[in-house]
């Protein structure tokens, strides 16, 4: 075998090694171990070990609601089997009672297969609905409607004004921030270095912000969806990405990212922050949370004005045009308004996570980009550390108008 | 410069295009089923809002035909002291059964039902059971009304291991409606997973001649919250809502009712558009009320006589309205034997 082994990368000797990887021998060896291991899980499920698992207990069920929606008189809720067995929905009680309903397409469900409910039922504008599907073995699942409401019926007038919404909430303040761009440029380098250093501060809040948020919706997902995990991919894989991006032009140009990248690459990032505020303020409005949401407008408004400071301050020394800037604040504000369409129309917890998660890891990679090719000594210049500070004390600040959000 | 800005480019233009072919789709797949008409199993328009389950029981496990009104009788045979003796064959299984369309629950049963058969017997009669035990846990039969210690089977050496028999023998006394049920620890479970039953005792000169019928109040709580999701009477959630009685106008019918709830306080039973006359446990020859609704706690019974004087369809439920919606409502469907005045 060894020799046979040898003898294959030896003939390949003139050639290069890319091209050897592909003959019907190296082929051949690699599947050996996959087959193999087909062999061994084979034999494991039919006589091995895996026996003292099938007992005659009943089987894990686990129905979860994905989604409600209201309409005048009728209940909808998207839900999926999240066990590891399949289940079947046998009856569903409504406050209490059992309650007439339809599914579709069917009962039985497989793991990870969906089903939609629809439960005619005359609620109240306001009330909670706790709502529990039963299962064939009679297990309970609730789920509920904290406050009842008419979900919005995607309508172009509904599109509209969520879209209103997107832009006052996400493009409005992020226009306005960069606004200050005339004044911020006339500023002296001292101030320059403070508030770059106060826009690292700025984009540190918004990733606690963004992770703990992800963190939050994980915990809503079923476990088998593995919410964290999906939330470090994302964050993760946009830091990994968009740093090969970076890497990519250095080498190219042999210097650091060039400023204008930077402000590309912070408008990204904090679009993508944008839409997960545009998933929250939709979701809201949907799961009828009314106080929320209207805090979460008036709140991610002002929040977000300090962002637009952040997308241009790696520019104040840059020639840049009028339409780079309005680019810049498109790409970071228009998002908000996809995030509000999806947060209204058609929430889902797992493209929140996902949303949250890229805008996190895009801007830890935006504040490597600012603060990596920097000197030591201007990194811990105390008025640069005093901006730091500030640009997260201001978020926070400005944080506490978004409430218990 | 280029490369980098369109690269950025790309993946805003991939995001926003993934994201409206999102929306697209799942805007079209909810306009397509909000314009369905819902409708459930078996083609139910559900269009009016309906209380109550979906569909019916399928399984045959319990055996609904004669559910009402089946009684037990035993075989009979003389004493030589010329007494009447009655003997009883029970056993205890392991049964699933079907409490509610489509919701499966793995019983303890008498004879494969819950509750389990109901016995009947006169006044005076020697009784003789022949209890066999096919379940799983040790279990009992212990009976109401009067008898021997050693017959009582409710302390721990009176309980009947698995595979085991023990005969009951006493005397059918007093008259009246009584319960049998497992006394075996935790009595909760052995009571509420299904083994209780109707011991009912004639007087020895009859009751008046009636349409007789059998309901044992009952729930379930199959997902083990101590709450009862499950309510009825003769354990089938709505099953008399989907069967209505047949009755016919003004024919006294006499109900044998029994509260063998579990976690709930209270029970009761309520009839719509007439009044009876109810006999706590049935002791008595007077009724002690006059009334259309009683209220029973665990173990309680007691006979209801009634009339229906008016034809039609009329609701029998539990006036807690909670278990009524939980599945404890039924339909008495009168007849009509005379001209409507």
């Amino acid at each position: 075998m060894d020799g046979d082994i040898s003898g294959a990368s030896n003939g390949g000797d003139t050639m290069t090694v890319e091209s050897n990887i592909l003959t019907a021998k190296t082929i051949t060896y690699g599947l050996i171990p996959l087959i193999l291991l087909g062999v061994v899980i084979y034999i494991l499920f039919r006589e091995g070990p895996l026996a003292i698992f099938q007992t005659d207990l009943p089987p894990v069920e686990e129905l979860h609601v994905l989604r409600h929606s209201l309409a005048d008189d009728v209940i909808y809720l998207d839900i999926v089997n999240s066990g590891p067995d399949p289940c079947t929905l046998a009856q569903v009680m409504v406050r209490g009672a059992f309650w007439q309903h339809g599914v579709s397409p069917k009962r039985s469900l497989k793991p990870l297969e969906k089903a939609r409910v629809t439960i005619p039922f005359p609620w109240n504008l306001g009330e909670p609905i706790e709502i529990n599907l039963v299962s064939s073995t009679g297990l309970t699942f609730v789920y509920e409607i904290e406050v009842a409401s008419t979900s919005p019926e995607p309508t172009a007038a509904a599109f509209g004004r969520f879209a209103l919404l997107g832009i006052y909430v996400g493009v409005i303040p992020v226009a306005l921030g960069i606004a200050w761009f005339p004044f911020l440029r006339r500023l002296g380098r001292k101030s320059l270095g403070f508030l770059l250093y106060f826009t690292v501060g700025l984009l540190a809040f918004l990733v606690v912000d963004a992770v703990e948020e992800g963190l939050k919706v994980a915990e809503m997902l079923p476990s088998v969806y593995h919410g964290k995990a999906l939330l470090i991919l994302g964050v993760v894989g946009a830091y990994l990405f968009l740093l090969g991006l970076s890497t990519r032009r250095m080498n190219k140009q042999e210097g650091a990212t060039s400023t204008s990248a930077v402000a590309w690459l912070i408008a990204l990032g904090i679009g993508l922050h944008n839409m997960g505020e545009g998933l929250a303020i939709g979701s809201a409005y949907v799961l009828g949370e009314f106080t929320l949401g209207a805090l979460l407008v008036v709140g991610f408004t002002i929040h977000n004005a300090t962002e637009g400071i952040a997308i241009v301050s790696p520019l104040l020394k840059e020639k840049v045009n009028i339409p780079f800037l309005v680019g810049l604040g498109a790409l970071a504000g228009v998002p908000t308004i996809l995030g509000c369409w999806i947060g209204a129309f058609t929430y889902s917890h797992l493209w929140a996570i996902l949303f949250l998660g890229i805008g996190a890891g895009a801007i830890v990679q935006v504040m490597g980009a600012i603060v990596g090719p920097r000197s030591r000594t201007e990194n811990l210049d105390p008025l640069n550390l005093l901006g730091l500070l500030v640009g997260f004390l201001v978020m926070y600040g400005t944080g506490l108008f978004v409430g218990a959000a | 410069m280029n490369s980098y800005r369109s690269y950025i480019f790309i993946i805003l233009g991939s995001l926003v295009l993934l994201g409206a072919a999102y929306i697209a789709h799942s805007v079209s797949s909810l306009e397509m089923e909000n314009n369905e008409i819902p409708r459930g199993l078996n083609g139910l328009d559900l269009t009016p809002f309906r209380n109550g389950t979906v569909g019916d029981v399928t399984s045959k496990a319990l055996d609904l035909d004669r559910y009402i009104d089946n009684y037990m009788e035993g075989t009979v045979s003389i004493l030589p002291d010329g007494r009447t003796l009655r003997s009883f064959e029970i056993h205890a299984v392991n049964k699933e059964i079907e409490i509610a369309p489509g919701i499966f629950f793995p019983a303890w049963t008498y004879n494969g039902h819950v509750p389990g058969p109901t016995l009947r017997a006169t006044e005076g009669e020697r009784i003789k059971i022949t209890f066999q035990n096919l379940g799983d846990r040790p279990h009992s039969m212990h009976f109401h009304g009067f008898h021997e210690a050693r017959m009582d089977g409710a302390m721990l050496k009176q309980l009947v291991p698995t595979g085991g028999t023990f005969i009951y023998e006493f005397n059918a006394d007093p008259v009246g409606v009584h319960l049998y049920h497992c006394h075996a620890t935790p009595l909760t479970l052995h009571i509420h997973n299904g083994l209780y039953g109707f011991w009912i005792v004639d007087p020895k000169e009859g009751r008046t001649p009636a349409r007789e019928l059998y309901m044992m109040m009952n729930g379930f709580d199959p997902n083990f919250d101590e709450e009862n999701e499950i309510y009825g009477v003769n354990t089938i959630a709505f099953h008399y809502q989907r069967y209505p009685i047949e009755v016919k106008q003004n024919e006294l019918v006499r109900i044998y009712l029994g509260n063998m709830l579990e976690f709930d306080m209270i029970n009761s039973f309520h009839i719509h558009a007439t009044f009876f006359d109810y006999y706590p446990t049935g002791t008595q020859k007077k009724p002690r009320d006059y009334t259309d609704t009683v209220i029973l706690g665990q173990g309680e019974r007691g006979i209801v006589e009634v009339k229906f004087p008016y034809p039609g369809d009329f609701m029998f439920h539990g006036h807690k309205t909670e278990f009524a919606e939980r599945g404890w409502m039924g339909t008495f469907r009168v007849l009509p034997t005379e001209e409507i005045q």
